[in-house]
């Protein structure tokens, strides 16, 4: 095991897939000389070299478009846009072009490509530099979507996204890439569509996602000290969903709250709601409670933003709310 | 604007070429007008685009290319799929929905895509497609398999922005791609110049990215396929992208629905008397080309639309069990376990 921040598990992953695999390519705004303007890809540039690691023009379609173009017709490309928010200036690219065109092809094509993006809040940056957008591709079938919580996840699922033959949406939270954690040393690949149970309790089951997974971690801490035992499920991935292993955490605990970053509306915990309302019904003991941003832009100001963005403490109080 | 048309080229296309070019035009202009046809009938559901009058632009360009080149075309996009030799009958079974469709029923008459032939898709979200091609190339590039990727649009895209960020990468990177702009005079139903900056929508701006102005007559096969010969060698050798602006005329609307009413008489009736495929038909004849030959050559693709449109109306409606099947790559629609 070695100890490596988020960044470093990012730039890890990618290194070694290019090292493994030669038609891994990666491209983005200021990815080369720059290292990416969260230092989440410093080194690849240096080791790869240009070809590989190639500087784009601040042009989206562009950049996703040239990802689509190489993945069907042999590349594995990883495409980087820089925050999530300017999906919304390549998302015909994104949910029109890649997501349907193995479908209406009838799989005549495939498209193997990681599109990285910085995701979410927490930086101050404001509404157009703060979305969590994991239900953007959750919306559109035929993208898979994964958010990693950790450096080990961090490094193992991005590659497992890599050598994924679809294509993938893997967001990385931007609060997280400082974060330190322990990861394992040689290989690491982790498949996509496994959620993780990180700790075990008998009377709820807390569901997260990315930066959310180490505040309801600490919130169930809290818990803790008041007598509920929760259950703690790291989702990781979104498509696919491993409600396998969420659902049998839920007919255990009897009680399930969702933790998300994202605005309330459509939320990828009101999908999941939905499956256990229609699932398992007969094992809830309580309400299904999601905790989310309420639905509004984030705003920017620190104390805005951290009231809006769901808190260990939002998470304790609604917890026990709701369970007594 | 200094931009001219180019002038034809020197007689020095041969024979069984200018043979190939007029057989695959007459072939496309047939297969549009069956389609038309069909549609009247109502058989043909949805929408179709198409591609009457233009048929010298995707002749040119097909018979230029290597077989394993990429083609990249629009929603208007039947005669360059067809025109790298994908299979009439699966293409026709497409615009009729029907299980032996080129896509199984999943893609519809905007969508052909013949991947083994090089028809690498029909992108129906307008300029969507110059950035893919742009990838493509730069695959190839990366890859050194010498490939070159043609992309055709309409007049109307050049008003997009995929547009741009397509040429100016393709520029920067230096990329084996050629972009075509086949300039119908309007952008679905408004003449294009109503609604673009400069004249020539193409050619006017392939300054901005360092570029040659190439405008061309899109009406005549011997120019296409000449200029596709300049463009698709370029590419080949190494010498990066280029934009060709071809001129030319939809002989229909926009769409299926659309009579084109919006366009004046004369300028219908001086279009229609450029038509591509009676000009190479006058033009064959006058080189020497037997009327006999040129009779053989036009009574084939009569058979062949028969015999395609024969298969696609016997085939059996598409399978609902295809609804769910390749979204993914193992071929599911599988996102839950």
């Amino acid at each position: 095991m070695a100890e490596l921040s988020f960044r470093e598990a990012i730039a890890a992953g990618i290194a070694q897939e290019m090292e493994r695999d030669p038609l891994v390519y990666f491209i983005g705004e200021d990815v080369g000389a720059a290292g990416g303007v969260f230092k989440a890809t410093v080194g690849l540039f240096e080791r790869f070299g240009p070809e590989r690691v190639r500087d784009t023009p601040i042009s989206e379609q562009a950049i996703i478009g040239a990802a689509m173009g190489a993945a069907m017709t042999g590349l594995r490309p990883i495409a980087e846009i820089m925050f999530s928010d300017f999906l919304a200036t390549c998302w015909d690219m994104v949910a029109n072009q890649i997501a349907k065109t193995r479908y209406m092809t009838d799989g005549q094509v495939s498209l193997p490509l990681v599109i990285r993006t910085a995701n979410g809040g927490g930086t101050r940056f404001g509404a157009q530099h703060s979305q969590s957008l994991e239900n953007w591709g959750m919306a559109v079938p035929g993208l898979k979507v994964v958010a990693p919580s950790t450096p080990a996840d961090a490094k193992g699922l991005l590659a497992g996204a890599i050598r994924d033959p679809d294509p993938v949406l893997f967001f990385e939270q931007k609060s997280l890439y400082g974060v330190k954690g322990d990861v394992p040393d040689g290989e690491h690949v982790e498949a996509l569509g496994r959620a993780k149970v990180l700790r075990d309790g008998k009377d709820c089951t807390i569901v997260a996602l990315a930066a959310m997974v180490p505040r309801a971690m600490a919130a169930a801490d809290r818990l803790a000290a008041d007598g509920i035992e929760a259950t703690v499920v790291d989702v990781r991935s979104l498509v696919p969903l491993d409600t396998r292993t969420i659902l049998a955490e839920v007919r255990k605990t009897g009680r399930l709250f969702t933790v998300e970053e994202n605005p309330r509306l459509c939320g990828w915990g009101a999908e999941l709601a939905s499956i256990a309302a229609d699932e398992c019904f007969d094992d809830l003991d309580g309400p299904i409670v999601r905790i989310t941003a309420p639905h509004v832009p984030l705003p920017a100001a620190d104390v805005l933003e951290d009231a809006a963005m769901p808190s260990t403490g939002r998470i304790v109080q609604t917890v026990l709310r709701s369970m007594r | 604007m200094s931009t001219q048309v180019q002038k034809p080229p020197a007689a020095d296309i041969d024979r069984p070429t200018r043979l190939r070019l007029y057989q695959l035009m007459v072939e496309l202009r047939d297969f549009e007008q069956r389609a038309y046809e069909l549609f009247l009938e109502n058989l043909v559901r949805g929408t179709s685009h198409l591609a009457l009058g233009q048929e010298a632009i995707a002749a040119g360009y097909a018979v230029a290319m290597r077989a394993d080149d990429y083609t990249f075309c629009t929603y208007r996009g039947h005669g360059h799929t067809l025109a790298r030799g994908a299979s009439m009958a699966a293409a026709m079974a497409e615009l009729l929905g029907r299980g032996n469709g080129m896509m199984h029923g999943k893609g519809g008459s905007m969508h052909l895509t013949d991947v083994k032939h090089g028809a690498m898709g029909s992108y129906a979200i307008v300029g969507a497609h110059l950035p893919i091609a742009a990838g493509a190339a730069w695959s190839a590039q990366v890859r050194k398999s010498g490939q070159v990727a043609v992309c055709f649009f309409g007049d109307g895209t050049t008003n997009i922005g995929a547009f741009h960020e397509a040429l100016n990468l393709a520029v920067v990177w230096k990329l084996p791609v050629v972009f075509v702009c086949e300039n119908n005079q309007y952008m679905e139903y408004t003449p294009i110049r109503s609604v673009t900056a400069v004249e020539h929508p193409a050619a006017d701006r392939a300054s901005a990215y360092g570029l040659e102005s190439i405008l061309t007559d899109g009406n005549d096969a011997d120019v296409m396929y000449d200029i596709a010969r300049q463009t698709i060698g370029k590419a080949r050798a190494g010498g990066g992208p280029s934009l060709v602006e071809a001129l030319t005329y939809r002989h229909g609307g926009h769409s299926r629905g659309d009579p084109a009413k919006y366009r004046p008489e004369a300028e219908v009736r001086e279009w229609l008397s450029r038509d591509p495929v009676k000009r190479y038909r006058e033009r064959l004849l006058a080189s020497g080309v037997s009327e006999a030959e040129v009779n053989e050559i036009e009574t084939r693709a009569q058979q062949k639309v028969d015999a395609a449109t024969e298969e696609a109306r016997n085939g059996a409606p598409a399978t609902v069990d295809e609804i769910e099947r390749q979204v993914w790559s193992d071929g599911s629609a599988k996102w839950r376990n």
